[in-house]
């Protein structure tokens, strides 16, 4: 791992909801290395994918700041994004939406190598070899998005950002609309990509297992928050954080034993009025009286930081 | 199994599209039998989806349907569209993957779970409302009452499934047909919903098909499992077996394709290719194009399924895999 690509600091993004004001996000810290996978993970409703725009430029910060490259990523409404961010990329979870579909597959890939700098021609060029490169045959160039199956758009939307030469892609669900078996070959290209490019990639999945198969750091979220990161092999084998433990044992596993996975009872509370201290403690399995006030800070324990003094507390005596 | 409570036989349906008609279902059999669940697995495009829409009669205009489909003994097949809607709803019902459109927007729940009941058991008013909110407690939707006075917009997806389920049993269906029921929600809510299903056949007698390419979920509730690829049977049997030592390359391909808790770091394993498109399907067996261990043979005669162990079907003559289970 090198120097860090993209750095979240302290981030807070707020959404206005019937005269509200709703954290979405609320103090995020999160460092982005090249060559490295972090997956974000968490329930709907936990700020993910919010997270994911705002670290794009996509959303106002409501706090804090995204740096990309050393270089401020500001919000970009409706402006023009400045050509230094022609690095940072994103890949939206549904590929049937995200590519035009009136348009080429060339002239889509082509964009972002005009973004560049490049010509038109050059980039129809570039756009055959970025086809063969995500495992698309390089005749597709003059095919429209429809003729293709769901995992193959999103091979071409990923071909599309890697014109831009990008050394940070975030990616939104980007295998969630997907089949198993097409599941399996974005992740495996995504991971193809960032060891051969060297890339940074923050790739936002509610499914666990993906994520433990390609991430090299895992970030759990709940609620606008960060409640549990660290190592994908150390955060598997081990969770810490009751709601990771939960997620954990939800997953159900095809070993054929019949297994049923474990129920975690309630809701993500609305996050226009988070409980008071932890914002776990509702639907938490081990609460304590003190977990209904006191709010939570990343703490390292074990390896990894989670946000649960109960857990911190109780692990302290033994290190 | 003669007391089974949906049998199908040799079902094949065929679907008009621009250049003819093309089978989507192609001679498939199984049968479930009351408090069971039954899975069906298989890629998007195999066949899953409309083998379920041909149970209740509800396939796409001009589909052409042949062999036969037993409900407790009643051919559903020959039945005219009038008999079809005494049976669906009431004999069996229907939960499809996304809550957010199967239940009606600007209905109150209260309304869309006792129309079912007024009308396919005549209950009068107030008793099925008093069922309604039963029913409701039963899927574990806090506060009932308030709920039935509420719309689905006013819950979380979860929430929103455990009402489709309640909506889907309000007339005491005997078979529920759960199309992706899990596949839209978080995995935490995902369990909740398993588990639910898993009660309700329990306590109800309720028989069960869930239809999910998710083998995962398979795991946790299916007793038996029939893989189907390209609208025919690939391979059926118990599920445990079927995960644990499939003999359809089709089934290890499915199964090799997932992240192993116990392989972390691992690349996956997909399957190359994709499903063939209506129409398309290959001659001999539909999966040689794909499949690794395709011999001449199989690109020409046409695999049947054949037991290979007790309520284990397998439709690949070479069994490959044979060794290795």
């Amino acid at each position: 791992m090198s120097e860090p690509v993209l750095q979240l600091s302290a981030i807070a993004v707020e959404y206005r909801r019937g005269g509200q004001r709703v954290r979405a996000v609320d103090g995020v810290d999160l460092t982005v290395a090249r060559g490295e996978i972090i997956g974000l993970v968490g329930e709907s409703g936990c700020g993910k994918s919010t997270l994911a725009r705002a670290a794009v430029g996509l959303e106002p910060l409501a706090a804090g700041r995204v740096t990309f490259e050393g270089r401020d990523v500001p919000h970009l409404g409706r402006r023009r994004r400045p050509a230094y961010l022609r690095g940072l990329q994103m890949v939206f979870q549904d590929p049937y939406e995200s590519l035009n579909p009136r348009r080429t597959i060339g002239e889509l890939i082509a964009d972002g190598d005009r973004l560049a700098g490049g010509t038109r021609r050059d980039g129809l060029r570039h756009a055959a070899e970025l086809l063969e490169r995500v495992g698309l045959p390089a005749t597709a160039v003059d095919s429209y998005p429809h003729e293709f199956s769901g995992g193959q758009r999103q091979r071409i939307a990923i071909a599309r950002t890697l014109a831009t030469q990008p050394s940070c892609l975030i990616a939104d669900e980007p295998i969630s609309a997907l089949d198993a078996s097409a599941q399996a070959q974005i992740a495996n290209l995504l991971s193809e990509l960032v060891d051969d490019a060297d890339l940074g990639l923050v790739l936002v999945s509610h499914d666990l297992s993906v994520v433990r198969q390609v991430a090299d750091r895992v970030a759990v979220m709940y609620l606008g928050r960060i409640v549990e990161i660290g190592d994908t092999d150390t955060v598997w084998a081990s969770p810490r954080h009751p709601y990771t433990e939960a997620l954990v044992a939800a997953i159900p596993r095809a070993d054929g034993a019949g297994v049923l996975p474990v129920d975690l009872p309630g809701d993500v509370p609305d996050p226009a009025s988070p409980p008071a201290g932890c914002r776990f403690h509702p639907r938490c399995p081990i609460v304590q009286d003190s977990c209904r006030e006191l709010d939570q800070q990343l703490a390292p324990v074990a390896g990894r930081e989670i946000a649960c003094h109960v857990r911190s507390r109780s692990a302290a005596p033994a290190r | 199994m003669a007391d089974a409570l949906l049998r199908v036989e040799r079902l094949s349906v065929a679907l008009p599209t621009r250049t003819g008609y093309h089978k989507a279902v192609d001679d498939l059999s199984f049968a479930v039998d009351a408090g069971e669940v039954m899975g069906i697995a298989g890629e998007s495009g195999s066949g899953k989806t409309i083998t379920a829409l041909s149970l209740f009669g509800l396939l796409p205009h001009g589909a052409r349907v042949t062999g036969s489909i037993q409900l407790d003994g009643t051919e559903l097949t020959a039945m005219t569209s009038k008999q079809l809607r005494a049976i669906r709803g009431r004999q069996i019902a229907m939960v499809s993957q996304d809550p957010a459109t199967s239940l009606h927007p600007i209905l109150p729940i209260g309304t869309q779970l006792t129309e079912h009941m007024r009308h396919h058991l005549g209950v009068s008013k107030p008793e099925a409302r008093s069922r309604a909110a039963d029913l409701l407690a039963t899927v574990r939707i806090p506060d009932p009452e308030r709920a039935l006075r509420s719309y689905a917009g006013q819950f979380s997806g979860g929430m929103r499934q455990r009402i489709a389920i309640a909506v889907a049993l309000a007339a005491e269906p005997r078979l529920l047909v759960a199309d992706e029921p899990t596949t839209a929600l978080d995995v935490t809510v995902q369990a909740g919903i398993l588990r639910l299903l898993d009660r309700l056949c329990r306590e109800r007698g309720l028989a069960v098909i869930v239809i999910t390419h998710d083998l995962g979920v398979m795991s946790a509730t299916a007793g038996r499992l029939c893989v189907m690829y390209a609208g025919r049977l690939a391979e059926a049997g118990p599920t445990a077996e079927l995960l644990t030592r499939p003999r359809h390359p089709y089934t290890r391909g499915l199964l090799d394709a997932l992240p192993h808790p116990e392989a972390a770091g691992a690349a996956l394993v997909p399957i190359g290719g994709s499903v063939p498109s209506l129409g398309r399907v290959p001659d001999g067996c539909p999966f040689h194009p794909r499949c690794r261990y395709a011999r001449p043979s199989c690109a020409t005669d046409r695999p049947e399924p054949g037991p290979v162990a007790p309520a284990h079907l397998l439709a690949c003559p070479p069994d490959p895999l044979r060794a290795a289970s």
